[in-house]
């Protein structure tokens, strides 16, 4: 009889995952225009980086989540720097197909170094155990992951509205070009944001590990729910990507308990309904 | 100060400019003219570096701008007022002000500079909004609030374009007598205008467009006795 209440939290770290692959995945869209089709995969990265870490370093999750991200944060600012930016003249098209390119060769490289198969991260001490909370025995882990999400956001929240980088970045994601002549180095402000995005996604991976374990699938896995986060919850806004997080986490979540066969047709369905209500999304802005 | 140099630049393969020339002096407002789709806001984007041009050369005060990557030429002094206003919609006014100081400044701003008690002790009314949303403002005001973003960054030169267009007649008065100040506090203008009656008001010499291409180079007087350019080329 206490089904609900584990399904609820069960929703809730899922949307706290979510959350933490879809920010990056918006805020780069609302900038940039690109819909990153590699940021699952590097957000898979930061899962098969954070096994070898802790295999090396036995049982160091804390270091393979400060470690990893700061891997992904210099991986990204090359992408964009190298790849992304040359890349940028010739289209959206373009652009597009290589975010796809590249998350077909991580993948690819992925199943040839670590093979194609599932790793199973352990995690020990605290995290590792359960605690009493609202009347059940439930996981800490899962705890920890929403308070995570929590934190980031709480953090990208202040940032964005709190500073004057905060204020040059949602200028840019109403209209990079006009930022741009403001004197504004926008290339920079797009590689930071990049890197950012790809940090953030590592950071969910190493989270994603213990929960989900690590295998070649977890990219696709997880791109399709963030693409839905990004679409309900308003293509380029945080807020969006919360509320939509929160929503999606709940839906998947009894979605398996209610109708187990239909689950992943609800995501589908919520998003054909918030497009037909709203196309810019929840908290998307009206072109 | 703005020498512009037989310019010529693409959209895509399609060749817009072909070979424009002009000249802005300090302290100048010129305005260039012409009918729609000729190429002046091509022609302020290429000086701007938001088009690139594939031939010829822009310098300013003694820098080659071509080149150059839009947020380098804004640095140098250079402003930019597009058509469109283009203010941030998710911005507050006063949010949309700041976004007009620029950070990489490499000179410090004299006395005389723009600042955002200046901008509101002028214009009142977006101070009185200026925790709205730049979005909520009316035409009028959203057009001065481009123009004073702009010259917050405290540029030596604007390129306005278009800065009347879909205005009520008294607002088109507000904002050239607003230029009118900024020129007179120093700053050179080279405003873009279909709007022959309002220029011909404010600015000190013209250049007509046709085509990609300019066809006049004049004063006012010089545009009043050329009565077969204005009939050839602008709008009656
Ligand atoms: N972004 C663009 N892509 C392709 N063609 C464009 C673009 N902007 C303008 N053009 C074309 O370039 C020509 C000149 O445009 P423009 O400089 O905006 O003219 P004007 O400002 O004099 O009305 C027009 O034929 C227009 O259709
Ligand atoms: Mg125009």
């Amino acid at each position: 009889m206490n089904e609900i209440p584990v399904f609820f939290l069960h929703g809730l770290a899922y949307a706290g995952l979510l959350f933490l692959v879809s920010a990056g995945l918006t805020l780069v869209f609302g900038m940039m225009n690109v819909l990153n089709f590699a940021h699952a995969a590097m957000y898979m990265l930061g899962a098969y980086f954070s096994y070898s870490i802790m295999m090396h370093f036995t049982g160091q999750f804390w270091l393979s989540l400060m470690v990893c991200p700061a891997i992904l944060f210099i991986i990204g600012a090359l992408i964009e720097r190298f790849l992304l930016r040359r890349v940028h003249k010739f289209g959206h098209v373009q652009e597009l197909l290589l975010t796809f390119g590249l998350a077909y060769i991580i993948t690819e490289l992925v199943k040839w170094y670590w093979g194609n198969y599932p790793l199973a991260v352990n995690i020990g001490g605290f995290l590792g155990s359960t605690i009493q909370i609202i009347g059940i025995t439930y996981p800490v882990y899962r705890i920890f992951i929403f308070l995570c999400a929590i934190f980031v956001g709480t953090v990208m929240a202040l940032i964005l509205y709190k500073t004057r980088l905060g204020i040059i970045l949602r200028a840019a994601v109403n209209d990079s070009e006009m930022t741009n002549t403001l004197g504004v180095n926008v290339p920079l402000v797009f590689m930071g944001v990049f890197a950012f995005g790809a940090a953030l996604s590592g950071f969910a991976g190493v989270i994603a590990g213990p929960l989900l374990s690590t295998f070649p699938g977890m990219a696709q896995e997880i791109l399709l729910d963030a693409f839905v986060v990004i679409v309900v919850g308003g293509f380029g806004s945080l807020g969006g990507a919360v509320v939509a997080s929160l929503l999606i986490g709940q839906l998947q979540s009894f979605g398996v308990l209610l109708f187990p066969k239909l689950s992943i047709a609800l995501v589908y369905l919520l998003m054909a309904v918030v497009l037909i209500i709203k196309p810019s999304g929840l908290f998307g802005e009206e072109q | 100060m703005l020498e512009v140099r037989d310019i010529h630049s693409y959209y895509g393969k399609s060749h817009i400019l072909h070979g424009v020339s002009l000249d802005l002096k300090e302290g100048e407002l010129v305005c260039l003219l012409g009918r729609n789709g000729v190429g002046k806001s091509t022609t302020l984007k290429s000086i701007m570096g938001v088009v690139k041009p594939q031939q010829g050369s822009i310098r300013f005060r003694d820098q080659e701008l071509t080149g150059k990557d839009p947020y380098e030429i804004a640095r140098l002094g250079v402003g930019y007022v597009p058509e469109d206003r283009r203010i941030f919609r998710s911005l507050t006014v006063h949010e949309n002000l700041l976004m007009g100081i620029k950070s990489g400044e490499k000179e410090s701003v004299g006395e005389g500079g723009w600042t955002v008690e200046r901008v509101y002790q002028l214009f009142p009314r977006l101070e009185e909004r200026k925790n709205n949303k730049g979005s909520h403002l009316s035409g009028g005001e959203q057009q001065m609030l481009t123009v004073v973003r702009t010259l917050m960054g405290n540029p030596r030169v604007i390129l306005i374009d278009e800065p009347t267009e879909g205005l009520a007649p008294l607002i088109v008065k507000d904002v050239l007598d607003m230029l009118v100040t900024v020129r007179k506090s120093g700053v050179t203008i080279l405003m873009v205008e279909q709007n022959f009656k309002a220029a011909i008001k404010v600015a000190d010499r013209f250049y007509i467009m046709s085509k990609g291409q300019i066809v006049f180079a004049g004063n006012t007087a010089a545009l009043l006795a050329a009565e077969e350019v204005r009939k050839n080329y602008l709008e009656v």
